[in-house]
């Protein structure tokens, strides 16, 4: 039995029971977020200094995070996208779109808070060093499945799956490249070979952005289930 | 037509070097003579850090309210389709 079959098969005050603790669920989640979050800039401030960055250093605790909600929302986007390849699946597809969407919204926090970083850190706005330049493309991508999915019109669907997996396949080619080409960008070693007093931080902004990747998922899957819903009404309306 | 075109092409192809033999090169900058550290610096030359980590966490702030503000319009235009769904569908259904 289907999990919408048995829902509906089930007692009327059972159903109203679990959409009730749904919804205390979803607000209990969204209050710690944002508590997450207000809390974050003290958290961040109480880290220690980096000998040779100092506080700039300190935007590290928001950037890492967001390519870390990034590959979430990628890792999302590639299975969801290939579930919906192969088996057709249509709940797939509204997580493929949320992921996607998702992942080009923290891929752009990442790129410009890098940004940043590099005009302090290496006096350039960008450099065109691998990691740099896959990131960028990485982005472009996922912006070209939003654009595909929003102007695209009937059977974009399976093209921007399409596009969806290959996005996915390139994320770890990114994260490997700082080890495998001379490139600027620091190495994977940093984050496991970060200090204690460091790691608590990044940890609690990590956890803080995921929490918030959760959330946001939930409600764009939720608004892209709604729409696909509205479009059946629309279509039998007029059969 | 298209032989003057082509002749015309041609000529600007073997003058382009010619021409750019010609135009004044300026001299390179003199060899840096010695390190200078960055306290000795006059202020307006230096880059302070603060104004780049607040305009890091600022732009994830305002990128991630945007956000949500805009599945918050969207959520909202879906409702309105809906209601007009509804006002639409005739009575008793």
């Amino acid at each position: 039995m289907t999990g919408r079959a048995c829902q509906e098969s089930a007692p009327p005050r059972l159903r109203v029971d679990v959409a009730s603790l749904g919804g205390q669920l979803f607000t209990a989640w969204s209050i710690a977020a944002a508590v997450m979050f207000a809390a974050a800039p003290y958290v961040i401030a109480g880290a220690p200094y980096e000998s040779t960055m100092l506080l700039l250093q300190k935007i590290f605790y928001f950037h890492v995070p967001s390519w870390i909600a990034l590959g979430a929302s990628l890792s999302v986007c590639g299975i969801a996208s290939a579930l919906y390849l192969f088996w057709d699946s249509t709940l797939a597809d509204h997580f493929a779109v949320a992921g996607a969407e998702l992942a080009a919204v923290f891929g752009v926090c990442g790129l410009a808070t890098g940004s940043l970083w590099a005009r302090k850190a290496w006096g350039v706005w960008w450099e065109w060093d691998a990691k740099l330049t896959m990131t960028l493309v990485l982005e472009l991508v996922l912006i070209a499945y939003v654009l595909v999915r929003k102007y695209g019109g009937p059977g974009s669907e399976k093209l921007a799956a399409g596009m969806g997996m290959f996005g996915t396949v390139t994320a770890p080619f990114i994260y490997k490249s700082v080890d495998w080409w001379r490139t600027v960008h620091p190495k994977t070693s940093v984050i496991p070979t970060l200090e204690p007093s460091m790691y608590g931080p990044f940890l609690f902004c990590a956890m803080a952005f995921l929490l918030l990747f959760t959330l946001l998922l939930t409600l764009r899957v939720g608004l892209e289930t709604a729409r696909a819903r509205l479009d059946r009404l629309f279509l039998d309306r007029e059969a | 037509m298209i032989r003057r075109a082509s002749t015309a092409v041609l000529l600007l192809f073997v003058a382009l070097p010619v021409l750019a033999a010609q135009l004044p090169t300026g001299q390179p900058p003199p060899g840096q003579e010695g390190y200078v550290p960055i306290s000795q610096l006059p202020p307006s030359q230096q880059l302070p850090a603060a104004p780049f980590v607040m305009a890091a966490y600022a732009f994830i702030w305002v990128a991630l309210i945007a956000y949500l503000w805009s599945i918050w319009r969207r959520m909202r235009m879906l409702a309105e389709e809906m209601e007009r769904l509804e006002r639409l569908a005739p009575r008793g259904k």
